[in-house]
């Protein structure tokens, strides 16, 4: 009888050991929205974290793509089982900011950790899209790009074009799409991202206001106006180029890359952050070219951020909290940041990183991955190029997209469609500023 | 003589009931007096606060040229679904109706779309008219006929529409095979013999009597086309182009769970709540007097 009841003991007290040492690992949870190549180069970092210490757990979970991981992780806040870390995509940064107690900042939870973080060595000008005007980092920089122009130097060729030639303004890219066309290239331009490379990033790019009040950064009561001469006069012209066949429309989000990997389209449009699947995929030589842009403007000045921030939701334990500013102390780290940077072509994100990528002559060996750093980077930035902080901007993006869908299948002028999608989208600014006074 | 029963007392009936009206207070009237009362409010996202905003969402939404177009897109749509499946079907289930051999083998071939969730199906159409590797779209184009849904409102409709009414046909297809099945052999030979054509007595004889179940298809494909065709549109075009393919259902869902608007999504499922109830009457009171049982 004795020896039974002692077995048990050491048992109960065995499980209880094994209990205790399996507990002692923090588990927290990251939702985000990479898949393929970068879902890959996403988990590698995880479990690099993971191996690198003995404490902490991350698991990182996908669901969706952007606006699907954002809406998830409302949806969850509300019920009560949300994730420690979600990734949020610049458009949905206004919305976050606003919804005060649905997260933990940056610098107040590095701070309660005990984490040592630097906000100053974020580039400012991606770091400055999440920190508030009072310098308070709200949210921790992930993944930036900004949109470049790709080049298929072989369909060039075909098209008899000098693949080195000049395509700085949209005039010049005009009249290399005119060659194009006649020589029976099926696809001469194409582009992904409408509202965010050809009236985001266009705007900051001309130096003239996407919206008044610097852009939202100055107040909820900040309206749209994108509706200017040099606006209308872009989106028109993209309108012409559709309808004469030279520009083909292949989707709201990125589905034109598809195309241009495939070695379709001569001229893309699309983030710095194509670099990953287009080297992986392309079988021609390609090209990176800064974004064209109009003569007899204020432009280039400079292009502003795409790509998202990952957010610490409130909530949680102090000893999860821990472990989510550990590992995201562990994100920011140069030797990851500088490979992300070259894996993918997102920008750099903290100047160490460039720093670094630079020394390891990266950039002499990839030429054209420098460009996208170079055009963020290349002036001082403005009211109208620090970046947008608008409501309800998934939403709006959806509205200019929609107008836009109609310049380009040439049920509307441009004029028309960009009033519209102001008149739509300062409704929804107005509602916004109201459910967030 | 009409037989009736009574039950003593009121606890047994009441007991019996009692499953029924759970289900339809757990079902219907909680969701639907959610829906009343967040119609009222307007929230932000995260349910961090809200406020009392009256029939705002209303005006909101009334003043909305886009959510009103999407009622005649909804009629067109659920019009054009209803219609179609349910000829072709009406159609296949008269041909498998005159088979003599195989008639087993067509009658499984052509009950077998219905076993696709929307979703899937519109997964399917939306690879055979993908603009980039899509068969349809190729074949198409090869014929000089630019196909492209994404940008072009029309074609994008004729999309979701045919996608929609594919898996039904099937259902439409049982139900009128069953029905043709049970009309007496006699009438119809009756009728042969007095020298009636098969379109003559189809005519004059099926369709009549055909009617109750063509009635029953009716509501329940309009039934179908207002709400269970979330998945094909969801797939195949998000609503767009220009909301081109936005039906009412599809924009209470993309308002309220894509864009984080909760207020203004009760307030559209408060308005589609009372429009599918006069659907409902004016079914039953108007075309169910046309109908023989």
């Amino acid at each position: 009888m004795k020896t039974i009841k002692a077995i048990i003991a050491s048992l109960a007290l065995f499980a209880m050991f094994a209990g205790t040492s399996a507990q002692a690992k923090v588990e927290i949870q990251w939702w985000h929205a990479f898949g393929g190549r970068l879902g890959e180069l996403l988990d590698e970092q995880v479990n690099k974290f993971n191996a690198s210490q003995d404490k902490y757990t991350v698991v990182h979970t996908r669901k969706g793509n952007y606006s699907e991981t954002l809406n998830a992780g409302i949806a969850a806040f509300r019920a009560g089982q949300h994730p420690n870390i979600l990734m949020v995509f610049e458009v949905g940064t206004a919305s976050l900011m606003a919804a005060k107690g649905a997260y933990v900042p940056m610098y107040q939870l590095m701070k309660d950790a005990g984490q040592r973080f630097n906000p100053k060595g974020f580039v400012s000008a991606v770091s400055g899209y999440y920190t508030t005007t009072d310098g308070k980092m709200l949210s921790m920089p992930y993944n930036s790009s900004t949109p470049v122009l790709w080049v298929n130097k072989d369909l060039m060729k075909k098209a008899g074009l000098d693949p080195e030639m000049d395509l700085s303004t949209w005039k010049k890219v005009g009249n290399a799409l005119d060659a194009a066309k006649a020589k029976g290239i099926d696809m001469p331009f194409c582009t992904c991202w409408h509202s965010w490379v050809h009236l985001e990033n266009f705007s900051a790019y001309h130096n003239i206001p996407f919206a008044t009040k610097s852009n939202g950064f100055a107040g909820l009561d900040t309206e749209l106006a994108f509706n200017s001469p040099v606006h209308i006069k872009h989106i028109q012209t993209l309108g012409k180029w559709a309808q004469e066949g030279k520009f083909k429309y292949m989707g709201r989000r990125n589905e034109a890359g598809k195309n241009f990997r495939a070695g379709e389209c001569m001229l893309m449009t699309e983030s710095s952050a194509g670099y990953a699947g287009i080297k992986k995929e392309a079988k021609f030589d390609f090209a990176i070219r800064h974004l064209p842009y109009y003569g007899g403007t204020e432009a280039p000045q400079n292009t502003i951020i795409g790509g998202s921030s990952l957010w610490a939701l409130s909530g949680k334990s102090k000893e999860e909290n821990k472990a989510t500013a550990a590992f995201l102390a562990f994100l920011s780290r140069t030797d990851i940041q500088a490979k992300w940077h070259q894996d993918t072509g997102y920008l750099g994100v903290t100047t160490a990183a460039a720093k670094a990528t630079k020394k390891s002559g990266f950039y002499k060996s990839n030429p054209g991955t420098d460009l996208a750093g170079i055009q963020m980077m290349r002036n001082k930035v403005t009211q109208n190029s620090k970046g947008l902080r608008l409501g309800s901007f998934d939403q709006i993006r959806g509205i200019i997209d929609e107008e836009m869908e109609g310049v380009y299948n040439g049920t509307k002028t441009a004029q028309v469609a960009l009033d519209s999608a102001v008149k739509r989208g300062n409704v929804l600014l107005r509602r916004f500023e109201r459910a967030n006074k | 003589m009409e037989k009736r029963v009574f039950f003593k007392g009121w606890w047994l009936p009441a007991l019996l009931v009692a499953p029924q009206l759970l289900i339809s207070f757990v079902f219907f009237f909680y969701p639907s007096g959610q829906a009343i009362w967040n119609s009222l409010f307007l929230p932000d996202p995260f349910g961090l606060k809200t406020e009392f905003v009256g029939l705002d969402n209303f005006r909101f939404l009334l003043s909305d040229p886009y959510y009103l177009a999407s009622f005649k897109t909804t009629i067109i749509f659920s019009t054009a679904v209803s219609v179609s499946s349910m000829a072709l079907g009406l159609y296949l289930a008269a041909l498998a109706d005159r088979l003599i051999k195989g008639a087993g083998v067509y009658q499984t071939l052509l009950i077998w779309p219905y076993a696709i969730a929307p979703a899937i199906a519109g997964v399917l159409w939306l690879f055979m008219f993908n603009g980039n590797i899509g068969l349809a779209s190729y074949y198409l184009k090869a014929l000089g006929y630019e196909w492209n849904h994404t940008l072009k409102g029309d074609q994008a409709m004729f999309l979701v529409i045919l996608a929609s009414s594919w898996g039904r046909i099937s259902y439409n297809f049982l139900f009128f095979l069953a029905g043709l099945q049970a009309i007496p052999k006699s009438i119809i030979e009756a009728a042969a013999i007095d020298g009636a054509s098969f379109w003559k007595r189809f005519g004059t004889i099926v369709v009549p009597l055909l009617s109750p179940i063509t009635f029953f298809l009716l509501v329940v494909n309009i039934v179908y086309a207002f709400f269970d065709t979330f998945g094909v549109i969801h797939t195949i075009t998000s609503g767009g182009p220009e909301q081109s393919t936005t039906i009412l259902v599809y924009k209470v869902f993309s308002d309220g769970f894509v864009s984080q608007d909760l207020g203004s999504s009760a307030a559209q499922s408060v308005i589609l709540l009372v429009l599918v109830g006069i659907l409902t009457v004016i079914q039953f009171k108007y075309i169910e007097r046309k109908v023989h049982y």
